[in-house]
This record gives C-alpha cells, sequence and structure tokens, in this order.
C-alpha cells in the first residue's frame, strides 16, 4: 500500500525523504494538490505560493541528490502564519490594511526555515493582527474547522491548525499571545506548543503584544512539534529579550515520553464550573493515563489566576495601541485618501487609512489601550494589570515548586460555531480563560487532543505548562499521553474527523458564508 | 501672508527691574558612533536620502530594535562626566505620538528611568565667577527622520505642497541632557546659558562621544525661559524655544524671550505655555505649537528591549576613561603656563589652548607660543574668515615645530626679535621653514663686536644729553641709545648686547 504522503507525519515524512522513497516535490506537490480540493472549504491560507513551494522542494531534492548533508526536516513543508514577515511573499496579519505589502525581509523563524530546507507551502488565515479566538475577525473571511464546516476553527491561528487538521501540510507555525497557537489546536484535534518566552525570536513577527507573543509549532503529533520546535528555536542577536541559551532537549524527551516520577499539578482553578463537561471528560481521563504512566497527581492553586483574564485584556491592547502606530499609510500597506478633501494632510490620509483599514476588534482594542496608557489612567490600568502579572508569576513559581508541570483543559469549551460570540466580546474573551496565565508569566504550554466531547463529538484539548526554559517536560508528558491515548482511540484522533471531498467545493463557494456543512461526509476511519 | 509679526519688548533693563528669570536648557546630542541606536545601520551625515536605512529604523513591521552597546557606554561617560549618578537598572520607554518623520510613530526613549541623573557642570563666566548648572537627567533616545516640505516659503509645511522625508537620520542614537530650572541667574541669565552650552560642548569634545557641531544640527538647543516677578517664588509660564543652533543664538534667545515675556507680563498679560521656533537671521522667536500639560504621550515601558543594567565595574572602567575635565585641565595649564587670567580668557577665546598645548610640548616657551600663535597669524585667519587659528595653521602647513624653531633662532642669537617676526612673516607666507625664511631673506644678527662699539660710539657722541641722563644713574634712558643703535645698524644687531656696551661705556 502506498503511503498518503498528505497524511503522513513530518518525522515520517523526514524519513521517507531520507530513504529516498518520496522526494520533496512528490510531496509538495500532493499537498498543494490538497489544497486544491479542500481549501476553498476551510480556507485555511490567505496566499498559497506555489511555485515557490515546488522550487525550494526541487532545490532540497537536487541537494539531497547531491550527497549533500541536509537538515533532517529539509525538504518537509510547512505553512507559516500570515503574521510573520515572508521576504517576497505577501503579509497581511489578516487585514485591509497590509493587503499588498511584500516584506523585504524574512523573519528569523522564517529564515530559520529556508536554511533548513523546508518549503513554504504559503500564508495561513488568521484573525486581524491575531486579536481573535475564531479567526472571524479576519479582513478575509473566516477559516472554517475541519471537524465541522460550520464551526470556528480557533484563532487566532485559525489557519495554522486547520491546514494541519486538513492535511495540507504536516506542519504550520503559529504565534501564541494568549492562546493562538493553543486553542486552536484544542478545537482542531492538532497538537501546538507555545515555547516559553523568548525561546522562538520574535524578529519578524508583526507584533500584537511584544512582551506575549511567542511563535511556536501547529503540528499532528507531539514528536513533530518538538522537531520543528528544535529548527524555529534559539538566540538571535536580532531579538533581545531572545534566550541566549539553547533550545532544551524537546526532541529527546518526546521520544522518550517518560512521566515516571513526575508530580503533574491540576490547577484548581482552571477545571470544573465553566468548563464544557466531555471537556472535562475528556482531560480527567487524560490525567488517569498519566497516572498509569506512572506520574503522580496533586493538586495546585493559583489564586491569581483569576485577575489573568482582566489584567491581560489592559496589558494586550496598551501595546498593542502602541504597536500598531505604524500602520499610517506613509511608508508601506493600505493608502486611503479622505473623501471630500481637496488637498489632504499626512494626518488627514493617517486616520483616512486607519479608519478604512482596520477592522472593529482592532479599533476595540486600540482605543482601549490608549485609554489604558492614559496619563491619569496609567496606575489604574496598565500598572495595575503588569501587577497581576506579577502575582501570576509568583503563582506559577509557587505551584512549580510542587509540581514538575501543570495541567489544565485548554479551552473551556469545544468548537464553538459561527456568528456565536462574535457580538459578545466577553464571551470570546473568555475562551483564553486557561491559556492566558502563561502568556503573562512568560512560560511555556503545550495542547494536545485529549479525545473527542460526548455531547458534541468535538475535539477537546489537553494543556500542559512547564516552568520557563523547561519546554522539554511538555514534550515528555505530551508524548507520554499521546502514546496512551492513541492505543485507546486505535490511531490518531483526526483519522475520526469528517472525510473532506473534493465535490464540496462548488456548493462551499455557492454559498459563500460560514454555514454549510451539507457536504461533508462523517465518519472516515471512525 | 504677511511676514512674521515682530511682537513687543521691553528693554533688558526693565525686565531685571522687575522680574527673575527662570531657565532650564535641554541639550540634545547626536552620539558619534558608526551605527544607529537600535540596528545596524550607518550614521553618516549627509548621505543621499533613505540610504541609511534598514526594516528596524524604517519601524517595517514585525522589525525589532536592538540597543548598541557603544551608544550606553557613551551615555554613561557623559553622565559621569556630568557628575551624574549612573542607573544600575533601567528601561527604554515609548513615547506615543503621530508624525510622519517618526516611522514607529512612537520614538524610544526613556522617560522615568534615565540612565544618567542627578549630576552638575560648573561654568566659568568672563567675570572670573563660576556658576553651576545643575543637571536633572541625562537619558537615550533615537532621532527621528527629516522632514522636508516643498511648494512653501522658506520650507515651511505652512503652504507647502507636499512633504518628503528622509529617514537617515532615524533613530541616529541621541543623548538628551536636562538641566534643572536655573535660578539666580539674573542679568547673567544669557552669559549662563551660553557658557553652560560652550562648556558643555567643550566636555563633549574631550570624551569624543559627538562631532557636537551645531550647525549641522549634531548639538541643538532647547531653551525653556520664564519670569517670576521679583520677591515671587512661584515659577512663571513657560516657553520652549526650539532648536537654538549656535551659541550666540542661545544667548540671544534667552535675552529676547526674557524681553517679550516681560512686555507681556508688565502689560498685563499673561504668557501662553507653547512651543516657539528661534529665527537666527531677525533675532525674535514665532508661535508654534501650543503646549499644554495636556500633551499625554502615554508613555510605557518599552517591551521590545530588555533593560540596560550596567555593572558598577563596568561603570568604573568607563570613569576611568574620562579626560581630564576642560575647566579643570584649563586650570591646570594656566598654571604650568604662568599666564595672567587675562592672557588665559584671550587664549581661550581665541581657541588657541590645544594649539599652545602641543607646542610647549614640542619644546617651546609657553610665553613663546602664545606670542607667536596669536599675534599675526591670528590677524590673517580672521581675515580670511578661518574657522580658527588651529584650522588655518593646518591648512598651511604651519606647525608647533615652526614656533620652536624660531623661538630657538631668536636664543641661539641669529635673530632679534624684529627680525624674528619678518622671519615668521615669511613662514606664513609660505617661505619655508624660520631657518630658510631667514637664509633666503639674509637676516642675521651682526655678530662684529667692533662694528656695534663704533656705533654705540656714534650714537653717544650725537646724543650727549640722554647719554648723560644714563650716566646719572637713569638706565632706563639706555633705551633710546639702543633704539639709536639699532636704527644704525639697519636693525641687524643684538640688542641685549648693545644694551651691554652702552652701559659698560657710560656706567663702567
Ligand atoms: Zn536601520
Amino acid at each position: 500500500m502506498t503511503t498518503d504522503l498528505t497524511r503522513a507525519s513530518a518525522s515520517e515524512l523526514a524519513d521517507l525523504l531520507a530513504s529516498g522513497e518520496t522526494s520533496s516535490v512528490e510531496v509538495t506537490r500532493a499537498l498543494l494538490a490538497r489544497t486544491h480540493d479542500v481549501d476553498t472549504d476551510v480556507h485555511a491560507y490567505l496566499h498559497v505560493d506555489h511555485d515557490g513551494a515546488l522550487a525550494s522542494a526541487r532545490d532540497v531534492d537536487e541537494r539531497r541528490g547531491r550527497g549533500e548533508a541536509l537538515h533532517q526536516l529539509a525538504g518537509v513543508p510547512i505553512a507559516v502564519k500570515d503574521v510573520l514577515a515572508t521576504k517576497g511573499l505577501p503579509t497581511t496579519c489578516g487585514s485591509k490594511i497590509l493587503e499588498g505589502w511584500v516584506p523585504p525581509y524574512d523573519a528569523t523563524v522564517v529564515a530559520r526555515l529556508r536554511e533548513a530546507g523546508m518549503p513554504i507551502l504559503g500564508k495561513t488565515n488568521m484573525d486581524e493582527f491575531a486579536m481573535g479566538s475564531s479567526t472571524e475577525h479576519s479582513a478575509y473571511g473566516p477559516t472554517r474547522n475541519p471537524w465541522d464546516l460550520d464551526r470556528i476553527p480557533g484563532g487566532s491561528g485559525g489557519g495554522s491548525s486547520a491546514v494541519v487538521a486538513s492535511f495540507q501540510a504536516p506542519l504550520a507555525i503559529g504565534t501564541d499571545t494568549g492562546g493562538s497557537i493553543r486553542q486552536p489546536a484544542a478545537v482542531t484535534g492538532t497538537v501546538g506548543t507555545k515555547p516559553t518566552y523568548g525561546g522562538v525570536s520574535r524578529y519578524g513577527l508583526v507584533a500584537l503584544a511584544s512582551s506575549l507573543d511567542q511563535a511556536g509549532p501547529c503540528t499532528r503529533t507531539v514528536l513533530d512539534a518538538a522537531l520543528l520546535h528544535e529548527v524555529i528555536g534559539g538566540h538571535d542577536p536580532m531579538d533581545s529579550t531572545s534566550i541566549d541559551a539553547p533550545v532544551p532537549p524537546v526532541v529527546e524527551a518526546a521520544r522518550r515520553a517518560d512521566v515516571k516520577g513526575m508530580k503533574i499539578g491540576i490547577v484548581r482553578e482552571l477545571t470544573g464550573d465553566g468548563f464544557q463537561a466531555g471537556v472535562q471528560a475528556r482531560f480527567d481521563e487524560s490525567v488517569q493515563h498519566l497516572v498509569d504512566a506512572g506520574a503522580e497527581v496533586v493538586e495546585v492553586s493559583c489564586p491569581s489566576f483569576t485577575a489573568a483574564l482582566a489584567a491581560y485584556y489592559l496589558i494586550l491592547p496598551s501595546e498593542a495601541s502602541s504597536n500598531l502606530a505604524k500602520f499610517d499609510a506613509m511608508r508601506f500597506g493600505l493608502r486611503v485618501l479622505p473623501e471630500g478633501v481637496d488637498a489632504p494632510s499626512a494626518e488627514q490620509v493617517m486616520a483616512a487609512t486607519r479608519d478604512a483599514g482596520f477592522g472593529d476588534e482592532v479599533k476595540r482594542r486600540i482605543i482601549l489601550g490608549t485609554y489604558a496608557l492614559s496619563s491619569g489612567y496609567y496606575d489604574a490600568y496598565y500598572g495595575s494589570a503588569q501587577k497581576v502579572r506579577r502575582l501570576i508569576a509568583d503563582d506559577f513559581a509557587r505551584a512549580f515548586e510542587t509540581a514538575d508541570v501543570l495541567v489544565s483543559p485548554t479551552a473551556p469549551t469545544t468548537a464553538f460555531r459561527f456568528g456565536d460570540k462574535i457580538d459578545d466580546p466577553m464571551a470570546m474573551y473568555l475562551n483564553d480563560i486557561a491559556t492566558i496565565p502563561a502568556n503573562l508569566a512568560g512560560v511555556p504550554g503545550m495542547s494536545l487532543p485529549s479525545g473527542l466531547a460526548d455531547e458534541d463529538g468535538l475535539p477537546a484539548g489537553f494543556q500542559i505548562l512547564a516552568p520557563a526554559a523547561a519546554d522539554d517536560r511538555l514534550y515528555a508528558v505530551g508524548a507520554a499521553l499521546e502514546q496512551r491515548l492513541l492505543a485507546s482511540w486505535g490511531g490518531p484522533l483526526l483519522n475520526r474527523a469528517p472525510h473532506l471531498t473534493n465535490a464540496s467545493i462548488a456548493s462551499a463557494d455557492a454559498t459563500a458564508g460560514a454555514t454549510t456543512s451539507a457536504d461533508v461526509t462523517k465518519g472516515e476511519g471512525a | 501672508m504677511s511676514s512674521i509679526d515682530t511682537e513687543a519688548t521691553i528693554s533688558y533693563e526693565e525686565v531685571l527691574e522687575s522680574f527673575d528669570p527662570v531657565m532650564g536648557l535641554e541639550v540634545h546630542v547626536e552620539l558619534g558612533t558608526n551605527t544607529k541606536m537600535f540596528c545596524g545601520c550607518a550614521t553618516e551625515f549627509g548621505a543621499e536620502p533613505n540610504t541609511q536605512v534598514c526594516p528596524v529604523c524604517l519601524g517595517l513591521p514585525g522589525a525589532l530594535p536592538v540597543v548598541n552597546e557603544k551608544a550606553v557606554e557613551s551615555a554613561i561617560r557623559i553622565g559621569l562626566a556630568l557628575n551624574c549618578e549612573i542607573a544600575q537598572w533601567c528601561r527604554f520607554a515609548r513615547k506615543n505620538y503621530f508624525y510622519p518623520d517618526m516611522p514607529k510613530n512612537f520614538q524610544t526613549s526613556q522617560y522615568d528611568e534615565p540612565i544618567a541623573f542627578e549630576g552638575y557642570l560648573d561654568v566659568d563666566l568672563d567675570d572670573g565667577s563660576t556658576y553651576r548648572v545643575e543637571i536633572e537627567r541625562a537619558h537615550m533616545e533615537e532621532d527621528t527622520g527629516k522632514s522636508l516640505h516643498v511648494g512653501g516659503s522658506t520650507g515651511r509645511i505652512h503652504g507647502a505642497t507636499h512633504s518628503l522625508v528622509d529617514y537617515n537620520r532615524a533613530g541616529i542614537p541621541l543623548i538628551e541632557i536636562v538641566t534643572k530650572p536655573l535660578r539666580g541667574a539674573g542679568e547673567r541669565a544669557p552669559e549662563i546659558a551660553r557658557a553652560y552650552v560652550a562648556t558643555l560642548r567643550d566636555l563633549l569634545k574631550a570624551l569624543d562621544v559627538s562631532d557636537v557641531k551645531m550647525e549641522q544640527g549634531s548639538m541643538r538647543c532647547d531653551v525653556n525661559l520664564s519670569l517670576m516677578p521679583k520677591g515671587s517664588t512661584t515659577l512663571g509660564t513657560r516657553t520652549e524655544t526650539k532648536n537654538v543652533n549656535s551659541l550666540r543664538s542661545v544667548e540671544r534667545a534667552v535675552r529676547y524671550e526674557m524681553c517679550r515675556h516681560g512686555a507681556i507680563l508688565q502689560a498685563g498679560g499673561s504668557i501662553l505655555q507653547e512651543t516657539r521656533h528661534w529665527h537666527e537671521d531677525t533675532g525674535v522667536t514665532t508661535s508654534g505649537r501650543p503646549k499644554s500639560d495636556a500633551d499625554d504621550y502615554r508613555y510605557f515601558p518599552e517591551p521590545d528591549l530588555v533593560p540596560v543594567a550596567p555593572p558598577q565595574e563596568r561603570v568604573e572602567e568607563l570613569r576611568a576613561t574620562l579626560p581630564e575635565p576642560p575647566a579643570q585641565r584649563r586650570k591646570r595649564l594656566q598654571s604650568d603656563w604662568g599666564f595672567s587670567d587675562l592672557e588665559m580668557r584671550d587664549v581661550l577665546n581665541a581657541g588657541l589652548v590645544d594649539l599652545i598645548g602641543s607646542t610647549v610640548e614640542a619644546g617651546a616657551t609657553p610665553a613663546g607660543a602664545r606670542k607667536w600663535w596669536s599675534g599675526e597669524i591670528a590677524r590673517r585667519a580672521n581675515t580670511d574668515g578661518a574657522v580658527d587659528v588651529a584650522t588655518y595653521a593646518v591648512e598651511r602647513g604651519i606647525t608647533p615645530a615652526h614656533v620652536v624653531e624660531l623661538e630657538g633662532l631668536v636664543k641661539g642669537g641669529r635673530l632679534n626679535d624684529s627680525m624674528a617676526r619678518q622671519v615668521w612673516e615669511g613662514v606664513l607666507d609660505g617661505e619655508g621653514t624660520p631657518t630658510a625664511v631667514a637664509d633666503a631673506r639674509g637676516l642675521e644678527l651682526v655678530q662684529d663686536d667692533g662694528a656695534l662699539e663704533a656705533a654705540v660710539d656714534t650714537v653717544i657722541a650725537a646724543n650727549p644729553e640722554v647719554a648723560q641722563k644714563v650716566r646719572d644713574g637713569k638706565v632706563q634712558a639706555a633705551g633710546a641709545l639702543i633704539g639709536q643703535v639699532m636704527k644704525e645698524m639697519k636693525g641687524q644687531a643684538d640688542a641685549g648686547k648693545a644694551r651691554e656696551i652702552i652701559l659698560a661705556k657710560l656706567t663702567g
């Protein structure tokens, strides 16, 4: 039986490429064909670089043919969230204000992918400037969840999780400011890691909130995440907040998958009330799997986590309001002239452009942040939020005195339907309640699938958090849990996802909105 | 549009009768680092517009700053030289406002955590007294781009059809040095302002951290000024006069604003808190942007940069690299050289300290060095419109060695003073070294004592009355006889020797 190259994991592809059983061109073609078939429905991509991906695949095949020493993942294609600058490839951040902008430089993460010889398939969809938990705030239309096209794929990195979940790419790069890698992973049945803050360079990552943003891997297996983590991690002199230390031994940890004697801390504040029953049930089972694998469970309390959401929604908009000031029509991107003004001033052009170019959620947060930083309010808002941030870091420090890792459900619910929360920002924000503390404290976190919730048959996520610079612990615990879950499921969870067919394309086009799943056939492999 | 409206002023004396000025000086200095504050772009002045730029200093999406360590070290050295405390831990902050020449629409600066704070600079004034200027802070920041407004008059934004922005300057490291409000300056306020900026300029030059060229904008001064009614302790409303870019203008701008404020206050008006522009040509300031305390830059700590935390040992290492403070150096040299206060001041005003220093080092006497560098050559440099004597000399290949040689010729008895002057003129005319000029012009004292004695005899015979005075003990009357002897000898005699012979003949 021939391997379905689109369903193979990155590590499997690496083996096939190394042994010569397939070529990078062959893999890349297969994935591009898959995109052609399914992405009209899923809309994971904002831009597909068909020719560029094939050209770099061809290049790496030639180099392999010449016997050059190549990186382990050389030739394995990857998708990149549209918030990372890619030289020669459009970078929009899901915003109209950057429509048509082609960066003259590569983000460090992208440069490292290219150095490793990984063909870049395209740029994935996202909530505008990474503000959202559903991709409904993308200026270019939402991405749909491959499990149910009526539902959100999570956000802001819904494109990167969906591209992996729909087998259009084995790997993708996401970014996580408050859960934008982990929550999409949870609701699409995939794996996502937010590394320790400073573990992966932010150079070229268009900043949402500089002190919170972190790029990381979006994959289908824990080992793949570790392999990708190793490629993109490590010190970068272009980012002064980058950690000047080697990447923790994540791949080794993922391979050993050993949790014997580890103390797993269940965060009291991140379970129970407010979490969907099916999500909680899968979480409890997962904890039992870890106990079966030799881990010890302890309960920890992090009382300040209850204030995390409030602090986050002051710090993030404050930093964002300043980070987004550069989008002013002066040097790049959209330029809109105000209507009915004869000789507009620079200020008028800036205002007209920002009015037309930014979506409502972006404007909401810019206004919020501008207010929070204003003199007279600074101490009460930004200042207090920073104090809460320190308390949260203290809570983590205390918890890690008794536990090696902390665990919780990644998101309170499975994927919700489009439109359910779009007019209720608070409900939308609550999605990130369990993921935000890690960003505020700079600690690493991972989400991996824990199974399907009984009430809706949709994936639930299991979150692991580790102390800063101990990212390897995520992979040890994640891999151990994954092994046992795969055994209990009899194969990858994504095998139970509906089969997206060619036939679905036409009708999805016709309905255009985000409301049809009629052409999805359920139950492949189930 | 009418030309600039000239506002009412009162005389300086009238101002001083009723008011005490309070000044605050903010000086921006561009550091002479090879690269910008937060990226690796070059900082060369006068390059083609927008050729020294990169994603970082253009504020492209995703780009991140990295602090220039050299700039931080310069900032620390400046802080130490200004007797400041150096922060053990401080952060950059974002100053948020929209302006087309600011790529990110925020300036990366320092706010409440400056790298250096609480210092002073002692400033010597013309009357020999010293005024201590208290320094509030010195902080690091990046420069903005430069807007060029096209189509309007004299490059102003008003009436322009469009604007061009050059981002070469964006991101150049700046140090802003801010004084505390300077009180009690009274009538000396303009002089103190000028002397402070001049002293600061010399200090920065000695530190070798900036080329401090005010005319090129690498050193810029903003003058804050307010008046307090005499006897009051409440500060008046201040104005901030921007970009006062020469020492003379600093002095004039302070004086002008004092007279303008005085006129408004005396007429019962109130001062508008605003930014004002200084016009070098007309010597007045005009209203700029109203500035109020409501200006809200929404400062917050720059999250893209880690804090600056210079280790104490490094600060001490940098302290050890500080040059002798210019004022202290001047005092030491004056005493070494034995110059009077007046002589030293002339030397300072003429910018001759370094030149005299190297000439003395080369073997000349301090008095000789001062004499030769401040006489004829200064007159010529001035006539030529040269920046200063040192530049003039360098351009013409005239060196301290020439002065040493000239002095040697006098000391060795080949030339007398008047002959030496002629030789020096020849040197300045480009005729060669002093020896070469003396040779070419045939200048040499007559060494034959017989000829000199004969000349003395002739002069004594021709001036019996003067000779008698000398005989009677009026030794100073010999001077007239020496003059006559020199005339007789056509200047080619050693005046000292002539004096010896005269005295020997008349009193011996
Ligand atoms: Zn640059």
